[in-house]
């Protein structure tokens, strides 16, 4: 009897203890001691080396993903209004949630790298090749079902980046010749995107794919099993058996994974605490975007990483129309997989082997230099020296980028002017990539304002996380000023570095902070009320507060700097804002004199005093939500400027059964926006 | 019990082949094989059946049918021939939940000077289903996804990866200034524009 059996329990000594009495039993009912001896004592030819680690890897990184991906089933809720709450409550509420799907998301990527390095040591090593054809073919299913299990978990957690990215994977789906479009609404689940696009996503993810993978792997390992190990020749030294030689090395191999993935996790954690930043474990792992909004443009789409290749291949047909997809899409990689699937068969030819490997290797350098463009047009603004191009940039300005007035203007000098059309080129690169870069740093701003909302003590409404999204002015408010105000208006910081440039371009104020204490000393400023922050480009540059602001307020005779100071007071009190703590005392004199008809009165109404309405805006709750949303709605109003409005559009009257510009709720958003009346967390929930 | 009759299963499994050419018990045989495999391949499909008959059901569902909506006042639309975004305000089902007026998409409404006429483009990509945007500093539509550009009334600008220029919905102005759009959607990644669903 070998030294192998004996370790397995073959030998039978005559006398037994109880548990040797109850392993004979169990062995004698099940057979189980031959089992193990089978799965275990595999002859290794020529011992166990590092480069037979790879399928091992994979099936550990597989087992990795059915473990963590059961605990995540246990708390994943799909449905268009659960799904990136349920996956919000895992990651930032759970215990240990952010580790466990900081496992999962990046054990999947492991999995693409180990697929990828063990194709390449099967093909380099011809182990593609008689007897093992079949196992070959079972192995490229298997990299179609990981590939599947990688795309149909990138939607899940419904958010922005998945959704996206899953719109564009399914209208692909769509150009396959005849089935395409039925095949996309199955997929979906109908003809819009929504709950059942969800479950039939998560159906196929951690029902189908799976189940279909195992039954896969387990023909894979049988016939693996029954083929042998392939070895690498020339054998070199004794043969050793599986166990433990080739386990040991497997399971170093399994750590070295699990270690990668878990340093992707938690080095941000170390560097944080390094630098004496508060981690909170939520921002650990796998991102969570903003939730999932049709409606919303999401400029940073990209699909993961390891799809980038095949998104950057569609820009290489570019110009060639629907030819152009269905080839991009569909043919090469369909062409590559059937070259895979020949390679056995190839493999017989004399230069058949060097062939497979050239080629292979060649699909993979091919795929790398796609992701490597792809991370190149997106990051450029990065490294690109944009002060090299700063002539180049003003010359473009000047000329709209016509070649024509190029000419003209560097003086007709040719060669000049092809440097700066090549450098135009650049520019264009760099002016995409930053605007790239800016739709990632707006999409993650989206996102943690999501998990503020989310984290709020009154909780996610039922509707879902989207109705609360689309209710919170600090989401909104940008978004609409932006489209309905921006054309005139600024809303910049006085004392952010561009902030003159953007207000002397402005025609009309700059509403920032507006209703505030520094904002009514603004506009009560002789220097300040015609400039390009409050008057200065409007039509009321000659008018009446104009010249009270210069002549009466500047006059300290009649109003000393107190009732000035009183009114600024009394102001930023109307419009509920915070009234500075030096002047804090001042509220009550400062609406005498807003009232007072010898001053702010004479022209404005105030409460039931001041002038009547129609001479200037009403004063009373300036600034506050009603007189914001009032304003927006209908400047032409008599509480507002009546016929003395400049050129602002009534936002919220419209014709007779028509819709105005904007809803009350958008109008409400707005005004709560310029108030600054958005959710703010008290403070820093602990985590 | 199998270990104390080793060889029992065996034998009894196939005593035809052991008895002889007896051509009625081969027939027997045949005929078991074929019941047998009738049979269980008969338990096993209904619920096959029933899953995919389920499982199907989007393909007998119609799409959302294409109506006319009010998506803008006239005079919200500046007549500078500059297409603005306006978002699609419909209700909405998505299987069993009914939303009331949600946005559905978007629209880019432009207009030339004085003039009534409303042009619509659906801002949905005709190459890949992204949100295409309006890029101020060329003054041309762009998406961000494949860098496919539109001229701003909507033509493609090549090299472009889309197959066809962005998809123009029919547009109607009411009497009350109500601009009007009818709300469809297009295959993406083919060159003829068919409405999709």
């Amino acid at each position: 009897m070998s030294r192998a059996a004996a370790r397995a329990g073959f030998a039978q000594p005559v006398r037994r203890g109880p548990f040797g009495r109850l392993t004979d039993f169990l062995d004698d009912r099940t057979g189980y001691r031959a089992l193990v001896h089978e799965a275990l004592y595999e002859r290794v030819p020529g011992g166990a080396r590092w480069r037979y680690v790879w399928g091992s890897t994979l099936v550990f990184a597989f087992l990795t993903q059915v473990i963590t991906g059961l605990f995540l089933w246990a708390s994943y809720a799909p449905s268009a209004q659960t799904a990136w709450e349920s996956v919000y409550y895992i990651q930032h509420e759970m215990t240990g949630g952010w580790l466990l799907r900081g496992i999962h998301h990046f054990m999947a990527q492991a999995m693409v790298v180990l697929l990828a390095l063990h194709l390449l040591q099967v093909v380099i090593d011809g182990a593609y090749k008689a007897p093992r054809e079949v196992n070959f073919w079972l192995g490229l299913v298997l990299m179609m079902l990981v590939l599947g299990m990688a795309l149909t978990g990138y939607l899940l957690p419904w958010d922005q980046k998945g959704y996206w990215a899953t719109i564009v994977a399914t209208n692909l789906a769509g150009i396959v010749p005849v089935v395409g479009p039925s095949l996309q609404q199955l997929v979906i689940g109908g003809s819009e995107y929504g709950h059942h696009t969800l479950t039939r996503f998560f159906a196929l993810h951690a029902g189908f794919l799976p189940a279909t993978l195992v039954l896969f792997l387990v023909v894979h390992l049988a016939l693996f099993r029954k083929h042998g190990l392939h070895a690498k020749q020339p054998l070199t030294r004794p043969d050793a058996m599986f166990w433990p030689d080739q386990v040991l090395k497997d399971a170093v191999a399994m750590l070295a994974v699990m270690a990668v993935v878990l340093g992707v996790i938690l080095v941000p954690a170390l560097r944080a605490m390094l630098a004496g930043e508060v981690v909170h474990p939520g921002h650990l792992g796998a991102e969570l975007g903003a939730p999932a909004d049709p409606s919303l443009p999401y400029a940073a789409a990209r699909p993961e990483w390891y799809f980038l290749f095949l998104f950057q291949f569609l820009k290489v047909f570019e110009g060639w129309g629907a030819t152009g997809e269905f080839v991009g899409a569909i043919v090469v990689p369909g062409l590559i997989m059937t070259v895979m699937a020949l390679m056995p068969i190839l493999g017989n030819w004399r230069l058949g082997h060097r062939f497979n490997v050239a080629f292979t290797l060649a699909v993979l350098a091919g795929a790398g230099l796609l992701t490597a463009l792809a991370l190149n047009e997106d990051y450029a603004a990065l490294w690109v020296n944009r002060a090299a191009l700063a002539e180049a940039e003003s010359l473009h300005d000047q000329t709209g980028g016509d070649p024509a007035k190029l000419a003209t203007a560097v003086g007709g000098d040719r060669a000049k002017a092809a440097a700066i059309e090549r450098q135009w080129k650049t520019l264009e690169k760099v002016r995409r990539s930053q605007a790239y870069l800016d739709a990632v740093k707006q999409a993650k701003a989206d996102a943690a304002r999501a998990v503020e909302l989310a984290g709020r003590p009154e909780r996610i409404p039922p509707g879902g996380m989207l109705e609360l999204v689309r209710r919170d002015p600090l989401a909104q408010g940008p978004r609409l000023f932006s489209q309905h105000c921006a054309g005139c208006h600024a809303h910049v910081d006085p004392l952010a570095p561009d902030a003159e440039a953007v207000i002397a371009t402005s025609s009309a104020a700059n509403l920032f902070a507006f209703g505030s204490a520094d904002w009514m000393r603004g506009l009560l400023d002789a220097d300040q009320v015609a400039g390009p922050a409050y008057f200065g480009n409007t039509a009321h540059k000659d008018g009446d507060m104009v010249s009270f602001v210069r002549n009466d307020l500047a006059d300290e005779a009649t109003w000393p700097k107190a009732d000035i100071d009183a009114v600024v007071a009394a102001m930023a009190a109307e419009a509920g804002r915070p009234v500075p703590a030096g002047i804090a005392g001042l509220v009550d004199k400062g609406r005498e004199l807003v009232a007072a008809s010898d001053r702010c009165g004479a022209c404005h109404r105030f409460r039931d005093n001041g002038t009547d309405l129609g001479a200037a805006p009403d004063l009373s709750g300036w600034g506050g939500r009603d007189w914001l949303v009032g304003i927006i709605a209908d400047p032409t109003h008599e509480r507002f400027y009546g016929e003395q409005n400049d050129r602002m559009p009534s936002f919220g009257t419209a014709a007779e059964g028509a819709l105005p510009p904007l809803s009350r709720e958008q109008i409400e958003l707005l005004a709560d926006w310029l108030r600054g009346a958005w959710y703010r967390p008290a403070k820093e929930r602990p985590r | 019990m199998a270990r104390s009759q080793p060889g029992a299963r065996s034998t009894s499994s196939t005593p035809e082949r052991a008895s002889g050419a007896d051509r009625g018990a081969s027939r027997r045989d045949v005929l078991t094989k074929v019941l047998a495999v009738a049979c269980g391949g008969l338990a096993t499909l209904p619920p096959v059946v029933a899953g995919l008959w389920a499982f199907l059901d989007p393909l007998r569902r119609a799409g959302v049918k294409a109506a006319f909506l009010p998506v803008a006042d006239l005079a919200a639309i500046p007549d500078d021939g500059v297409p603005r975004q306006f978002p699609v305000i419909a209700d909405r089902v998505d299987a069993w939940t009914g939303f009331a007026s949600e946005p559905v998409g978007a629209v880019y409404l432009s207009r030339d000077r004085d003039s009534r006429e409303v042009r619509a483009l659906s801002a949905t990509c005709p190459h890949a289903g992204c949100f295409i945007d309006l890029e101020q500093a060329t003054r041309c539509f762009r998406c961000p996804c494949h860098n496919s550009s539109f001229t701003l009334d909507g033509g493609i600008v090549n090299p472009s990866p889309s197959p066809r220029a962005m998809d123009e919905l029919e547009c109607r102005v009411g009497g009350n200034g109500q601009v009007e759009v009818k709300w469809q959607k297009f295959r993406a990644g083919v060159a003829a524009k068919v409405v999709q669903g």
